[in-house]
């Protein structure tokens, strides 16, 4: 357990590493977010519907395709060189090689967020300072669920043809039950309703977690074999 | 010999739909002529013996697509995954045939072409889902790559329609629909089970015979790419 944990810690640190020394993918997906939060604002008749009734919407459509762009990289890193051969090869169990995957992209996603999520308030100016502790749990719960099939689909997407059109194709579906319970929460939070009213999403959002990032571990082996 | 076993399933196959597609232009006899006009509904509820069945085999499709990918993850038997593949393939044709005729009977009825009801939610998303398992298969060229991946997408599907249901639910717990005209049919007369009935058990062989033919094809199939490797190298 402690050296599956050391060896996830490891190939973690690895993508962040290189993340870090070129930075393509962190500012490339922070840009593409302030751009659909700035596109989407637009997206509506400014007469008829108020930019906060928009907002969890715009926010959770941002959030997942910003996602993308970054998971979309997480193993074409691997590709170069052919590095997956290298990782394949070495003793590590395949779980502690999707705990390190998932945490990399967890980092990269959380921070692609929580730069852009003090834009979205400046942006369309939601009022937000108590439900903001609310608000981030609801995103950690969300990011863990689709960042998980996420990371298991890019697994597997970048070893085939449109890679990248092949990944929002198949993890759309996926989306569909955290981002919807998300935009439901994010939307009580914003008009100041306690939680308790959303507790059936916040029930639906956990079971989602527990059950896709366990079965997403098992599965991660049979697409690493060659 | 695996060629020549594979004809003969096709042949079967074959044999099977053309008996099928025979039984079907009797449902559409019994349904049009023979079963009564529902009062309320008029002509346009005779859809439903079409629209029920295909449903029913769709998802049965796409059912044996999910647990034989399970099967697969375990057996490693190359024939599992080309079965799932079959069933894949003939669920999306069934699949399309609800989702066209669903619409055609709901702008009468309901009032509406579509309606986000939990059940056409989920079934328009589980048919995305599998649309999006077939451009996955035709996007890898290695036979034994492909069984695995797309037994990886099956199982998630498996897992993802529960989820998709619950959320729809919640979502309409949450914004009630005022427009639910929808008829509750609380058992069916006698005449209109019949046909009703009948027309599962035909879609249901349709279903059989589609999919003997499509995996027969997949074999074959399977043959001539290994000829031309082998021819290659």
């Amino acid at each position: 357990m402690r050296d599956a944990l050391r060896a996830a810690w490891a190939i973690a640190g690895k993508d962040l590493a290189i993340e870090w020394r070129t930075k393509t993918a962190l500012v490339s997906s922070v840009a593409f977010a302030v751009l659909v939060l700035a596109v989407l604002y637009f997206a509506r008749d400014p007469t008829a519907v108020g930019a906060v009734d928009v907002a969890p919407g715009a926010l959770w459509v941002t959030f997942t395709f910003a996602a993308m762009i970054g998971l979309n990289r997480a193993f074409l890193l691997e590709r170069e060189n052919q590095a997956m051969d290298g990782i394949r090869l070495a003793p590590v169990s395949p779980q502690a090689v999707f705990f390190g995957k998932l945490a990399a992209n967890l980092v990269f996603v959380g921070t692609v967020e929580l730069v852009s999520l003090p834009l979205f308030i400046l942006f369309y100016d939601v009022p937000i300072v108590r439900g903001l502790p609310a608000l981030l749990g609801i995103t950690a719960m969300a990011t863990v669920a689709f960042v998980a099939v996420g990371t298991l689909l890019s697994s597997m997407v970048v070893r085939t043809r449109f890679a990248e059109l092949m990944l929002p194709l198949l993890l759309l579906p996926f989306l569909v039950p955290p981002v919807v319970g998300a935009v439901q929460a994010t939307a009580r939070i914003l008009a100041d309703r306690p939680l308790s009213e959303v507790q059936g999403w916040l029930k639906l959002l956990a079971a989602f977690d527990i059950v896709f990032v366990t079965i997403s571990t098992f599965l991660f082996e049979a697409t690493l074999e060659e | 010999m695996i060629r020549e076993k594979a004809e003969a399933l096709a042949r079967r196959g074959s044999l099977l739909t053309a008996v099928a597609l025979l039984a079907l232009a009797g449902v559409y006899l019994r349904a049009l002529v023979f079963t009564p006009v529902e009062r309320f509904q008029g002509p346009a509820q005779k859809i439903f013996y079409v629209h029920a069945p295909a449903a029913w085999s769709g998802l049965l499709a796409f059912a044996v697509t999910g647990l034989l990918s399970v099967l697969y993850l375990w057996l490693r038997d190359r024939k599992v995954d080309l079965v799932a593949a079959a069933s894949a393939e003939v669920g999306l044709a069934f699949s399309v045939i609800m989702l066209t005729t669903g619409p055609l009977w709901g702008k009468p009825i309901w009032g509406t072409w579509w309606t986000w009801d939990a059940r056409l939610t989920s079934t328009l998303f589980i048919f995305l889902l599998f649309v999006g398992y077939q451009v996955l298969r035709g996007a890898i060229t290695d036979p034994e790559t492909r069984a695995r991946y797309s037994a990886v997408i099956g199982i998630l599907g498996l897992v993802l329609v529960p989820f998709i249901h619950m959320t729809v639910y919640l979502f309409r717990t949450l914004h009630p629909d005022p427009v639910v005209l929808k008829p509750g049919s609380p058992g069916l007369p006698g005449e209109m089970l019949v046909t009703l009935l009948t027309s599962f058990g035909v879609f249901t062989l349709l279903y059989l015979g589609f999919l003997a033919q499509r995996y027969a094809l997949g074999v074959l199939r399977d043959l001539k790419d290994e000829e031309a490797s082998r021819a290659v190298s």
